[in-house]
């Protein structure tokens, strides 16, 4: 105990004594109200306040009573929380003839989101495996392919993808709309997976060969453990992804399996009733609240993630 | 005897690899059939007058022709132009400010970060209905300032036709700002610390360094992120759909919803294709020239 706290301290005096030597670095020390730091701390602070302005806007309507609302502004906290705009939106919303709320949504997002993530996952890291250790013939032209596909805009290729599905009799059901998901995050998922197989040590690769051991066993006894941080990367990026689908959602599902988005802007959107803002906030925080966790909870990963998943060069 | 054997032993040309092969399938099939394929059946599909279903009936231009005259298609072009070149500026602009900001070694990055970063986490669908919510004339920003006592303001994009792109607009920004600084954060920490000392012991002015030095070595990163700005652009339709569902009027239309009410609601698919086809043929112009300068010229990369 004593030996390390003597080893720490003579670290510590170590780091000062090449400081010194080193000279001093970084710019030269200003005062906390200098005009440069009340300039640059009172822009970011102002941006910062309009970023969250419309989330708090969103939490303080729906906490409020609908008279509360009609004669408030929508920036006051709410005189009197109520949490029953929340209960509405989640049991009693109404889209159609349907009053069931939101929760349906919710598990259908739910019951679409598991599988794709999981296949479309599964699918590509294998391909980028190929692409990275195993190529053949003809491989880099397809992957070519697929990566100026990503680039297509998705109406081009709705139409004849309703047709392949409806020959394999999966239109309009959730297995149609996981095949969807699995095809079109596959451009960035097997970019992402090839460029991180390839840069593994192929010493690795290679003693694994010699020890006789095949495609699969590689993959799942080598690759795989060595890779978990980029699996987690993949499973942010997918699962925002495809909670966020609206698209795909309303063209290949019918309305009994519309996820949660689509089911919300049909409630938010409707034009029967009266309009409820209040129950309308508290909906749009739920269908937002699967993403936003995983934001908050992955950080920096969600970051490497995006930036993997924007910068497809 | 042994050269006989050999020969049998070796593997088929076709059954090397195989597993690479197997394992590679579900790549082909997209590539090949969704990818080029389902891209040239609509090609195809957009010379033809097909209504409720695709019919093999091929009229020439016909489509294009109706497509050209129809206002409602030359509104959402308009829409899309107008929104284009707005997000464009002020996403690349807003996002580099904001990055230079965080590039100045401040405390909280990672808070501030976060906060700008957020909406970006959130679907478009979320993201258009929290601004319908405060762009509401009745309740929203417009009475919040009219009850301040300014009674003849007047901030009501969602219901004027003339405007209503920039209510959109605004939330995309709020939306998409946040990746921008990111990705242009990321290029500025590339930038070798030497430059700015060179430039400190120059004397040159800060924004000055930006922006004859700093600007010009991020040509990649710009560009990049020019590029994913505007492939998303082209694509806008659920920002449009939640927000104002392409109102008042048919003011807000963007091609992509053009596609969707043809080919889904209309049933008139062979206006459908024609506009997806128009929509493919923008993308191309903006994605050719820069596939060009990136990979191109002999230059590889990946």
């Amino acid at each position: 105990m004593d030996n390390l706290a003597s080893k720490s301290a003579l670290k510590r005096h170590e780091a000062e004594d090449t400081r010194i030597k080193a000279g001093p670095r970084g710019s030269k020390p200003r005062s906390a109200l200098s005009r440069r730091n009340i300039i640059v701390y009172g822009t970011l602070i102002l941006v910062a306040v309009y970023y969250l302005l419309p989330l708090y806007v969103m939490i303080v309507t729906s906490l409020k009573g609908m008279p509360e609302i009609r004669v408030g502004n929508i920036f006051a906290p709410p005189l009197e929380i109520t949490f029953e705009p929340w209960v509405k939106a989640w049991a009693e919303a109404c889209t159609g003839l349907n009053c069931d709320g939101l929760s349906r949504g919710f598990w259908n997002s739910v019951r679409i989101t598991v599988p794709s993530v999981l296949i479309s996952i599964a699918v590509a890291s294998v391909n980028g495996y190929a692409l990275a250790n195993w190529r053949f013939k003809g491989a880099d032209l397809f992957f070519t392919i697929l990566i100026i596909g990503a680039f297509i805009p998705y109406q081009v290729m709705i139409y004849p993808i309703v047709i392949v599905l409806r020959e394999m009799g999966v239109y309009g059901t959730l297995t149609g709309l996981v095949i969807v998901h699995t095809i079109f995050g596959m451009p960035i998922l097997t970019l992402l997976f090839r460029n991180y197989f390839a840069g593994l040590p192929e010493e690795l690769f290679k003693a694994a060969r010699v020890d006789g051991a095949g495609f699969w066993t590689i993959y799942l006894k080598i690759m795989l453990p060595m890779s978990l941080p980029i699996f987690v990367v993949a499973m942010i990026l997918q699962v925002t992804g495809i909670w966020n689908d609206f698209l795909f959602g309303v063209v290949f599902t019918r309305p009994e399996y519309y996820p949660m988005t689509v089911q919300l802007n049909n409630i938010v959107n409707s034009v029967q009733g009266v309009k409820e803002y209040n129950v309308n906030m508290a909906a749009t925080i739920l269908t937002g609240l699967v993403p936003l966790t995983v934001y908050f909870v992955s950080g920096r990963l969600f970051v490497r993630g995006i930036a993997a998943g924007a910068v497809k060069g | 005897m042994t050269g006989l054997t050999r020969g049998s032993v070796r593997p088929n040309q076709w059954l090397r690899n195989l597993n690479a092969k197997i394992a590679s399938i579900p790549m082909i099939l997209t590539a090949l059939v969704i990818f080029v394929g389902g891209t040239a059946w609509t090609v195809v599909y957009s010379f033809t007058n097909s209504k409720l279903l695709p019919r093999l009936k091929f009229v020439g231009l016909d489509q294009y022709e109706r497509l050209w005259e129809a206002p409602r298609w030359i509104i959402s072009i308009q829409n899309l132009a107008v929104f284009g070149f707005f997000s464009l500026i002020f996403s690349l602009v807003i996002g580099f400010v904001l990055a230079a900001l965080m590039d100045q070694k401040i405390r909280f990055e990672n808070t501030f970060r976060t906060i700008m970063l957020y909406p970006f986490a959130l679907s478009f669908i979320v993201t258009g209905l929290v601004w319908q919510w405060l762009l509401n004339p009745q309740y929203g920003i417009q009475s919040i300032v009219r009850s301040l006592g300014w009674e003849s303001f007047s901030f009501d994009p969602l219901y004027d036709s003339d405007i209503v792109i920039y209510g959109i607009l605004i939330a995309a920004l709020w939306q998409g700002t946040g990746l921008v600084m990111c990705l242009m954060l990321a290029g500025l920490r590339g930038i070798d610390e030497d430059i700015w000392k060179a430039a400190r012991v120059d004397g040159i002015p800060m924004w000055k360094t930006y922006v004859l030095i700093i600007i010009p070595m991020m040509r990649g990163v710009i560009i990049t992120t020019l590029v994913i700005i505007a492939s998303g652009i082209v694509k806008v339709y659920d920002l449009v759909v939640a927000q104002t569902s392409g109102g008042p009027g048919i003011a807000s239309e963007v091609p992509a919803k053009y596609v969707y009410d043809y080919m889904f609601l209309a049933q008139n698919l062979g206006q459908g294709f024609a506009a997806s086809t128009m929509m493919l043929l923008t993308v191309a112009i903006i994605i050719v020239p820069w596939a060009y300068l990136e990979f191109g010229g002999g230059r590889k990369r990946g």
